[in-house]
């Protein structure tokens, strides 16, 4: 059986190394993360700063006379032993901490840039194979029927995903009366309504609305270009697409815009500043929308590359569907955004 | 849905398989059957981490007063609650999910429905290669600064504020992250075992006549692909809370830490239901294999699997009575989650059904496949007295709750991954076990799980809070016999391991077919291990009168 000839469609991909390469890459990048936030080695400014200030405690007993050092020492007798012990272990401490600091000190980002090139140039290597496999003939109608429903699947999970940020963003604007219960007064006045108190929401009829028209052509150009690419047309496809990409890239610099104009009139914020929870749901809502579009934009743009290299065919063209049920998951997400947080309870 | 195949039986020939000590065979591999090999070594790896952990937990609880923990070797109490959450997590990511989904769901979905691998061999590796990434950040997390300590111990279910500002230090960052990369991997696996089962079924594979274990891996990955993404959602929340200032989860900015435990049982409470299923499938084909008869009702056996899914994305805030809900809203959980014991008990009746009448051999993975039956029967009924709300509310966080999921989880998970690796070893080694270690490792393991967890319901009962390293007098008792059926179940792993080493020392020849008639899935039609890619002519599908599995 093991050299009979090979009657199905399915595609029994080559061994590769990505897979593996990635998994590195995101431990690295995990672990460069935590070092950017909080880093993994300790801080020598205030392993020093507790040296000192064990050091101010002794000289403090040192100045009360030898009968309080007898008492004092009496009531701990390892108190010295601990002491030296504590000694070593900070000064061991200071020169790890020292010598790691450039690459593993707070708010160094060598180790988290490592970990995202090299997910990058990876994702990218990998693309490029299946890229490759798909211009060999590899992709049967069969497998891309399967690449259709993994497709569907990635967009439904993403969908799963937004529904977290939807969830905690109702649950403040609806059930916000819940916080008069608050025993602390200042939390009980100032969740009383919706948008809370001190926050000035974005005017939906401006920007906002200008965005929701932005996408919404944009999801007709993209179909044009797919109705173009059906008939073989590939420069008004080309044309299409690259009006999308463009469309995607306008959206995305008025967002940036928008956000400029939040923080710098201060009409709401979160981490101490008025807005809270608002502010919290408000941008991990809209940030996690803009850095779909942002994805969107850089696959239709691969698509428009490939378009332009000749890959697509009226009959064959998953890449360029695939990105276009991304641009319209997208499109929608933004719908219910605008519907919701903006408008309704904005 | 007995199958017979009109192509010959796969020769086994070594000739198409590289080498097990190439490792590029491992680390580049596109093979379902590899890729599922490396799941399972990984799961007894974790298993074994785990169960170490488990050691030091009945060691120290052993007795009244700090015995482990005091500031020693093992550090002290806070340690003791890193070395419990750790434990939990290891054993849900890290030993369940990957022995039964990706081990034997790897193995055996693409043979089961006669295909040639997974639909997505190389995103199949990521899946793997992502697990080694992740747990090696929730073993760095132990290791660094968490705020109270070295390391999280707020227990697996990371509720706030104990994660965000109750544990400030990196520690907790690492884990969100270990987390998210588990969640990562898990995602695409079930993306990648939806898209094989709808698209790569032999001809003449209906879904309704696909085995149970497909249809109960099918169920499986749903949730996941449906419940993992709100959590990866929640993490995101408790990341962005702990270190760019968003205010989900706290209070003084509005926000709600009993929302993260909303957002945290959506997924949760699916999730047990991920760690059970796969193992309700294989149960049912042991059963049926080895009591020579059909499964009783597949159909319903089928809709069950899919009810229980269903139901239990309705059921979350069960594991939320005592936050301050209001009656109607627990009114509303406790009657949907009774409706859970319905399709459960279908299937527990159906499984004695089947083995009624039946020509019943008690080999080594039916044994496993009785025992999980009657652990999992016990696990359930605790966990219809916890549904009600009132009753929870005296039992709530105490070890009654911890007996019970124990039950079902490290009793009833655990046993359906023994019986599923009892009953396909012989099949993926393509060696015959010694039944008598077998069988062995099954009665000190089944004397010791019940020893360790059944006096556990007392001491809930007794009152005795879950999570404490320490505890009043009174509860010595029942305390130290769990202890011991610890050190009895520790003698099982042994004899486990003896039996591996002794399986693949001594080299008996499996066959095709080690189960005789009764055994009539497509695996048993393969060589024994089945060729490095099987089905490369799809296999013809004959039906029978009667339907199997």
């Amino acid at each position: 059986m093991a050299h009979a000839a090979v009657k199905h469609d399915y595609h029994l991909v080559n061994p590769s190394p990505w897979p593996l390469l990635v998994s590195i890459s995101l431990f690295v990048l995990a672990v460069g993360f935590v070092v950017m936030t909080k880093g993994l080695v300790a801080d020598p400014v205030s392993l020093i700063e507790a040296y000192v200030g064990g050091a101010d405690k002794a000289k403090a007993l040192l100045g009360q006379g030898s009968e309080a050092a007898v008492a004092a020492l009496k009531a701990n007798p390892d108190f010295l032993k601990a002491a030296a012990a504590d000694q070593a272990k900070t000064i061991t401490n200071l020169q790890t901490g020292a010598s790691w600091h450039w690459l593993m000190g707070k708010s160094k980002i060598w180790v988290l840039l490592l970990g995202f090139l090299s997910v990058a140039a990876i994702a990218g290597s990998w693309w490029a194979d299946v890229v490759k496999e798909s211009r060999a003939g590899d992709h049967t109608p069969v497998v891309q029927i399967g690449l259709r429903y993994g497709m569907i699947l990635f967009i439904l999970s993403e969908v799963m995903f937004f529904v977290a940020w939807f969830w905690i963003f109702f649950e403040g604007a609806i059930w916000h009366d819940a916080r008069l219960l608050s025993t602390v007064p200042e939390v009980a006045e100032a969740w009383a309504k919706w948008p809370p108190e001190g926050v000035e929401p974005v005017n939906p009829w401006e920007l906002p609305l200008l965005n929701t028209l932005i996408l919404l052509l944009s999801g007709t150009t993209v179909t044009w270009a797919h109705h173009a690419l059906q008939e073989g047309n590939r420069k008004s496809t080309a044309i299409g697409l690259a009006i999308t990409v463009a469309l995607g890239a306008l959206f995305t610099s008025i967002q940036v815009h928008e956000y400029g104009e939040i923080i710098h009139e201060k009409l709401f914020g979160f981490g101490g500043g008025a807005g809270g929870l608002y502010g919290s749901g408000f941008f991990m809502a809209t940030g996690f929308h803009g850095a779909h579009v942002l994805v969107g934009t850089i696959f239709l743009l691969v698509c428009l590359i490939r378009l332009l290299k000749g890959h697509f065919t009226p009959q064959k063209h998953f890449g360029f569907e695939a990105a276009a049920w991304y641009w319209h998951f997208v499109d929608v997400v933004w719908l219910f955004l605008f519907a919701f947080i903006y408008v309704t309870f904005g | 849905m007995a199958h017979d195949t009109h192509t010959d039986i796969n020769a086994f020939d070594v000739s198409d398989r590289p080498s097990i000590f190439n490792p590029w065979r491992w680390l580049n591999s596109t093979n379902h059957k590899d890729i599922g090999t490396m799941y399972l070594i990984f799961a007894i790896i974790a298993g074994l981490i785990g169960g170490g952990m488990s050691g030091l937990m009945r060691w120290e609880l052993m007795e009244p007063g700090i015995q482990v923990f005091n500031g020693g070797l093992w550090g002290n109490e806070h340690n003791y609650l890193v070395v419990m959450t750790l434990h939990g997590l290891i054993m849900i990511f890290f030993m369940v999910m990957p022995a039964l989904i990706g081990g034997f769901g790897n193995w055996f979905v693409p043979i089961l429905i006669g295909a040639p691998d997974m639909a997505f061999p190389r995103m199949n590796n990521i899946s793997f290669w992502l697990m080694p990434a992740s747990l090696g950040l929730a073993v760095l997390s132990t290791f660094v600064d968490g705020g109270p300590g070295n390391g999280f111990g707020g227990g697996w279910v990371l509720y706030p504020p104990l994660s965000t500002s109750g544990h400030a230090g990196p520690s907790m960052d690492l884990l969100i992250l270990s987390l998210h990369i588990a969640g990562i991997s898990s995602i695409l696996g079930s993306i990648n075992f939806i898209t094989t089962i709808l698209n790569m079924r032999a001809p003449g594979m209906t879904m309704f006549k696909m085995p149970l274990f497909v249809w109960s891996v099918f169920v499986t990955v749903w949730l996941l692909v449906l419940s993992l993404p709100v959590l990866a959602g929640a993490l995101t929340m408790l990341l962005t809370d702990r270190n760019f200032g968003t205010g989900f989860f706290d209070p003084a900015q509005g926000g709600d830490p009993i929302m993260f435990q909303h957002l945290f049982w959506f997924f949760g409470h699916p999730e047990v239901y991920i760690l059970i299923l796969p193992g309700f499938g294989i149960i049912s084909h042991i059963v049926s294999t080895f009591s020579r008869k059909p499964v009783f009702g597949y159909t319903p056996m089928v809709l069950a699997m899919v009810a229980i899914g269903f139901v239990g994305f309705i059921v979350w805030a069960h594991h939320m009575y005592t936050v301050g809900m209001n009656v109607n809203l627990k009114a509303y959980f406790v009657a949907a989650t009774m409706i859970i014991a319905v399709p459960t008990g279908i299937k527990i009746f159906s499984w004695i059904a089947t083995m009624w009448g039946g020509s019943i051999r008690f080999t080594v993975p039916m044994m496993w496949a009785i025992g999980f039956i009657f652990v999992f029967t016990v696990g359930g009924v605790t966990g219809v007295v916890l549904a009600n709300a009132g009753v929870d509310t005296a039992m709530h966080d105490t070890y009654y709750v911890v007996a019970h999921f124990h039950y079902t989880m490290s009793l009833g998970a655990v046993f359906t991954i023994f019986a599923g690796f009892y009953y396909w070893l012989p099949k993926m080694s393509g060696y015959k076990y010694n039944g008598f270690l077998g069988g062995l490792h099954f009665f000190i393991t089944f004397v010791g799980v019940n020893l360790i967890f059944f006096p556990q319901h007392f001491l809930g009962l007794q009152g005795m809070p879950r999570r404490y390293v320490d505890y009043a007098d009174q509860f010595e008792y029942w305390h130290k016999i769990s202890t011991y059926g610890y050190m009895v179940t520790v003698v099982g792993v042994i004899v486990f391991l003896v039996m591996l080493a002794e399986c693949f020392l001594v080299k008996r020849k499996a066959g095709a077919n080690p189960w005789g008639d009764g055994a009539d899935t497509l695996e048993w039609t393969l060589s024994s291990p089945p060729p490095f890619h099987q089905f490369s002519e799809p296999p013809v599908l004959v039906e029978d009168e009667k339907d199997h599995h």
